[in-house]
């Protein structure tokens, strides 16, 4: 199945019931589909004006009661960040697929591994998910759901040119046996529910327009019951509260693989499609007897510190491969207190590195 | 005793922004009369509003409401639509959303004949962020941006929209309370895009600094003496209707809307298995 057509698929698997999109390349194939398939399954599609009008649409229809889901690719997904803001600000559950290319040219890159985390302006976590192969597209979608619906957040997959454009083998699970989240409804009739109250985990159950509830959404600071206040300490309690259910949940939310981690003394973390050679150049450092290990991450935001700086105690170096200047490696670097020596591996020329260079990287023979 | 028509103000979101006089605070009162008079289903109905003066309306109304980002009320309303025909929706922004940063979704969300009420105060000034020009200023304007004079023309908003694909269209001021209500409420009711635009005054900025009003009253007289409805305009020279409010109901039209015709698809998907 193509890339893009199993992000449709995975969606549709999750509940996704409305998306709004802009057709852009390397991601049209996913609104082409689910454009067809969403009237089959009781969905609504709608092919947007623009960036900004996808992004709204979705909060909207998310804020009515159902799952929804853009998809976009670097370049579109600049005009998405106000979306996002408010998609935070007012805990909207949504799902942005952003299939990552080159700045002004339709070439494989990750040189928005850190827009993904940081674009939308103001305090926020942000979830975001980087899939390496055709099957983890369809099931990194369906846990972008989940975790969306969860945590009351804007969950990001972070697709890939190379990713999108690929035809792989998948397994399609028995609907059966997808494990599908759904959000908290309220529990008390409308005039006993405070809408913005956090609760033990810090979200609070969400209503839908229609549903008798009323409840008013606004990105300006809001007390608890959602009324809009200039009073900063409600601001700074609020926004504790919002990233906090993030911070406080990593063990939750991060996915990751060790490879040959056990005994390693020398370790490579990579993400997205990069993981694929970085997991080729460990087997064959092995076949030379080096002890070299791949912590291959598939949640990259939030950055789980304490499982980079185990690492890092464990091992002398760790080598951090990426399609980009070198951008994530700051992250490895922070979170591991200059326990390790971490080597930055950087190349943007619209493909992977090959395991040789990795391996070469692992070692220490060329930058 | 409490004024009845405080049941549809949100509890505890008072007091209001506003400027003593301002427009929008009439436009807020004579919604609330239309939807009295409707007797609509306030759980059903869904506010939305931007930001700036009259899009801070929709967070007074006990209703559900969407509040906070500038000129993007119709993209939101489309999602809520799609996702959910049953609801009613209504929008209350300022001119500058709706004319300039707006623009775009205004004319694609006219031509897909969302089933939505849109209300425009047009104050013909960017009035919350220090009264600057807009796209409703009229040319040779004195503004905080335009200090020399406006070198633009503004738009006719109902035209506009009438050629966009609105299916109901009216424009009125706010010194016209009854015609304004009435029209309010044959927008909610109409099955398609309904746009009212509202001529409102703002004696803090384009009435003080434009116009040379600073009181609430001698700007809505102001309203008043240049409003001709479209009978008397008929009688008028072309010429002479420049710089004049041409008021009253333009458009009134049977057409299918967005959703309709996806309901409609639907239906027929399933009709073929």
């Amino acid at each position: 199945m193509l890339g893009n057509h199993a992000v449709a698929e995975g969606a549709i698997a999750a509940g996704c019931r409305f998306f709004a999109g802009y057709p852009i390349t390397p991601a049209s194939e996913i609104a082409e589909r689910i454009s067809e398939r969403m009237p089959e399954v009781g969905g609504r599609f709608i092919q947007m004006e623009d960036e900004l009008g996808s992004i709204y649409a979705i909060i909207g229809a998310s804020l009515a009661g159902t799952k929804t889901m853009t998809a976009t690719a670097s370049a579109g997904y600049n005009y998405m960040q106000e979306g996002i803001g408010y998609a935070v600000a007012t805990e909207t559950p949504i799902v942005i697929v952003d299939v990552m290319r080159l700045r002004g040219a339709e070439q494989a890159t990750q040189s928005d591994i850190m827009q993904a985390r940081w674009s939308a302006s103001g305090d926020h976590e942000m979830i975001v998910l980087a899939p390496s192969s055709v099957q983890e597209l369809f099931d990194c979608t369906i846990e972008a759901f989940n975790l969306a619906e969860k945590y009351r957040n804007p969950v990001i997959v972070l697709s890939e040119m190379t990713l999108s454009l690929m035809r792989e083998k998948i397994k399609i699970p028995d609907p059966s046996k997808i494990h599908i989240v759904n959000r908290k409804r309220p529990t008390v009739p409308p005039d006993e529910f405070v809408p913005f109250d956090g609760g033990e985990d810090g979200v609070p159950p969400m209503s839908s327009f229609g549903d008798g509830y009323r409840v008013l959404y606004t990105l300006n600071p809001h007390d608890k019951r959602g009324m809009i206040t200039g009073d900063l300490d409600v601001y700074d309690e609020l926004y504790r509260r919002i990233t906090g259910k993030i911070q406080r949940a990593v063990d939750d939310i991060v996915r990751y693989e060790k490879f040959y981690m056990d005994d390693a003394d020398f370790a490579v973390i990579a993400y997205g499609s990069e993981s694929r050679s970085a997991l080729e150049a460990v087997r064959r450092a092995r076949d030379e007897g080096l002890k070299v290990g791949l912590l291959k991450l598939i949640t990259v935001w939030p950055f789980h510190d304490e499982l980079v700086r185990g690492i890092a105690e464990q091992v002398k170096k760790i080598v951090v491969p990426e399609m980009n200047m070198g951008k994530y490696v700051g992250e490895v670097k922070r979170a591991s207190d200059c326990l390790a020596e971490v080597v930055s591996l950087p190349l943007n020329k619209g493909r992977i590195h090959t395991s040789a260079e990795i391996l070469s990287g692992i070692k220490g023979e060329a930058r | 005793m409490a004024h009845p028509n405080l049941k549809y103000l949100r509890k505890g979101s008072l007091p209001h922004m506003f400027c003593p006089g301002c427009g929008a605070g009439q436009i807020l009162n004579y919604f609330i009369y239309a939807i009295d008079d409707l007797k609509l289903d306030l759980d059903k109905l869904v506010m939305i509003g931007g930001v700036g003066c009259m899009s801070r309306a929709p967070a007074y109304l006990n209703t559900s409401a969407i509040h906070g980002i500038h000129g993007r009320n119709l993209p939101f309303a489309t999602g809520i639509k799609l996702a959910n025909p049953e609801l009613t929706v209504a929008i209350l922004m300022g001119d500058g959303g709706t004319a300039a940063i707006g623009g775009n979704h205004l004319i694609q969300a006219a031509r897909r004949n969302l089933d939505v009420t849109v209300i425009v105060d047009n104050n013909g000034s960017y009035a919350m962020t220090g009264g600057q020009v807009s796209p409703m200023t009229p040319s040779g304007a004195t503004t905080s941006t335009t200090t020399r004079g406006n070198l633009e023309s503004p738009f006719d908003l109902c035209k506009l929209v009438e050629a966009a694909g609105g299916t109901y269209i009216s424009r009125w001021t706010t010194a016209h309370p009854v015609q304004l209500i009435n029209s309010i409420k044959k927008g909610v009711k109409h099955r398609g895009f309904s746009f009212i635009e509202v001529v409102g005054q703002c004696p803090t900025q384009y009435g003080r600094y434009v116009l040379g009003l600073r009181d609430p009253v001698s700007n809505l007289r102001w309203l008043k003496d240049n409003s001709i409805t479209m009978r008397q305009a008929d009688r008028m020279n072309p010429d002479d209707l420049v710089g004049n409010i041409l008021v009253g109901d333009f458009v009134e039209k049977e057409f299918p809307t967005l959703e309709d015709r996806y309901l409609e698809m639907e239906k027929r998907i399933r009709e073929a298995r």
